[in-house]
């Protein structure tokens, strides 16, 4: 089996398929360690990446006032136990450009492997970008997933991210983002992980609220088992009149798993408010006899409440 | 018994014997005697405080809920040893006074638990909820206190249960919408089903076949629903000790 093959064979278990790479109305890069396996651009969106020893380098341009209608996919991965891969992007969403990325990182057979992300997202004044990250690992765990990027939200820009890793056990993982907003841009950070046996996650989230009316919203749903840790840490800083921010964390704990959730608001303006809850324990009881009560077993009710959390 | 005669014996849906439960030193339920017959609807009144609830939650079995003495029987089974999805199994369900708030959870799922061809359509319709509107809507904060009462009653409707349990199945309805609370309970039973109505709400209670009075965890006066009403409405327990009741009126 091919490299590209033995990575879009687990498309699916993050939402796509492998025909997406056949469609030439779709744009998609593949990169498999530092190689690049295939890509295609369609009109508006300029790919300029390379292949070095150290990592797959470039940036990614989509532009002016151009809305790309189909997702961008961006499969990275490793199709071997052992190995790493860095991956250095610049993403720029010009003024009034609108597009979605899909973005796939895949590590189906990964032992103990590396993998680094480090990226730069400017979204141009009234643009929109849609990212949504989802990851696949196999049963090993041995990872090291280090992705970090910062993120400027320009006027009236939008930024929704969405990161998810609900299959396989992954290892170690360490998100950091930081993500400034512009007057009247709005940023929306969402991420869900179930971590299984010895995982080990750290995510920093931080949204800066630098614009007049800007928004941002950090949303985050862990599900840890066995003897997995989280460290969940969201920061909202408000700066400037009208500003908005909330900061909602909830961690399911089952297991001997252990959790840390530390939510902090910074207000530097008086007529600006953020706000914060975080939740960490058990399954609510309450939802967990509900569902008992109509007939559920406890694993079955447990198992419901949190597909539904992750979803 | 008259010699040469045939007697059949009908056992009641719901045995209640004695049924104490304390918390600390108090006992909030005080050998507690109740009976419920298949396809009864039973309504239960009380002041706040008087054991309701409690009654409610240690009939399902939720957790902390366990008698210091007393015997309940369903359908002739030993309610008691059974754990809480087990008495689910048996018919047996329990519609939450403040329903629980499911994140990520749709309404179509919440009304097809366990019973994926079965069709939730009728059940909204009957507690007055548009499908289109709501199947695909998730049973979470976004909806209102009535909009998720009335998703419970749609919940408890669509398992069919042998005796549904309702606390306070009406709280937070507007008016002009308790006749869909009253159809689904006069459905439970043409169902086959019975119910245990615990309510404040007279207009509810008087659809009930039998009701019974609770006061200190006892239950002090039992029968045809509108004496009962009549008898909780305008007074005040002020002492239950023993065989003594005592009562002024307000």
């Amino acid at each position: 089996m091919s490299e590209l093959e033995e990575l879009t064979r687990v498309l699916p278990m993050v939402g796509a398929e492998s025909t997406i790479l056949d469609d030439e109305r779709i744009a998609h890069v593949v990169g498999q360690g530092h190689h690049i396996l295939s890509r295609r651009s369609v009109p508006g969106l300029r790919l300029d990446l390379e292949e070095t020893p150290e990592a797959i380098v470039g940036k990614m341009t989509i532009q002016a006032g151009v809305t790309i209608a189909q997702p961008i996919h961006m499969c990275f991965g490793l199709a071997h136990p052992t190995g790493s891969q860095r991956i250095q992007i610049d993403v720029f969403v010009e003024e009034r450009a609108t597009a979605r990325v899909l973005s796939h990182c895949l590590f189906p057979v990964a032992t103990e492997a590396e993998h680094r992300m480090q990226a730069m997202i400017d979204i141009g004044p009234g643009a929109s970008l849609t990212y949504t990250e989802g990851h696949y690992h196999g049963p090993h765990g041995g990872m090291l997933v280090i992705p970090h990027a910062t993120v400027k939200i320009g006027k009236g820009a939008r930024y929704f991210s969405d990161f998810s890793l609900l299959s396989g056990s992954v290892g170690s993982l360490d998100i950091d983002y930081l993500v400034e907003v512009e007057e009247d841009g709005i940023a929306e950070l969402t991420a869900k992980i179930f971590a299984h046996k010895t995982d080990r996650i750290a995510l920093k989230e931080t949204v800066v609220l630098r614009g007049e009316r800007s928004r941002g919203l950090i949303k985050t749903r862990v599900v840890l088992e066995d003897n997995a840790l989280a460290e969940i840490t969201g920061i909202t800083e408000a700066h400037a009149k009208g500003a908005r921010g909330h900061v909602d964390c909830m961690e399911i704990v089952q297991g001997q798993a252990q959790a840390s959730a530390i939510p902090i608001v910074r207000v530097f303006h008086p007529e600006a408010k953020v706000t914060h809850e975080a939740a960490i324990g058990s399954v609510d009881k309450k939802e967990l006899e509900t569902l008992m009560a109509r007939g559920l077993s406890p694993e079955q009710a447990v198992e419901m409440i949190v597909s539904g959390i992750l979803r | 018994m008259v010699e040469g005669a045939w007697y059949v014996v009908i056992s009641p849906l719901l045995g209640i014997r004695d049924l104490t439960f304390r918390v600390s030193d108090q006992k909030i339920l005080d050998r507690l005697d109740l009976t419920i017959q298949p396809r009864e609807i039973h309504a239960l009144l009380g002041a706040n405080g008087s054991g309701k609830t409690t009654l409610a939650y240690l009939l399902m079995g939720c957790d902390g809920y366990v008698p210091a003495a007393g015997t309940v029987t369903f359908e002739g089974a030993d309610l008691l040893s059974l754990k809480m999805h087990e008495r689910a199994k048996l018919g047996l369900t329990l519609a939450w006074q403040e329903p629980a708030r499911f994140e990520g959870i749709t309404v179509r799922e919440y009304l097809t638990l366990g019973r994926s061809n079965s069709n939730p359509e009728p059940m909204l319709v009957q507690v007055g909820l548009d499908p289109d509107r709501y199947l695909d809507r998730r049973v979470d904060k976004a909806l209102s206190g009535g909009e998720r009462h009335r998703i419970e009653l749609a919940s408890v409707l669509s398992i069919e249960p042998t005796l549904a349990i309702l606390d306070e199945p009406a709280a937070g309805i507007d008016m002009l919408s308790i006749n869909h609370i009253i159809n689904v309970i006069r459905t439970i039973k043409e169902n086959g089903g019975a119910v245990l109505l615990i309510t404040h709400q007279e207009e509810v209670a008087a659809i009930a076949d039998s009701a019974s009075q609770l006061c200190n965890g006892r239950i002090i006066f039992s029968g045809d629903p509108a004496h009962v009403i009549q008898h909780f409405r305008g007074r005040t327990c002020v002492r239950c000790d023993g065989e003594v009741y005592g009562y002024v009126r307000t």
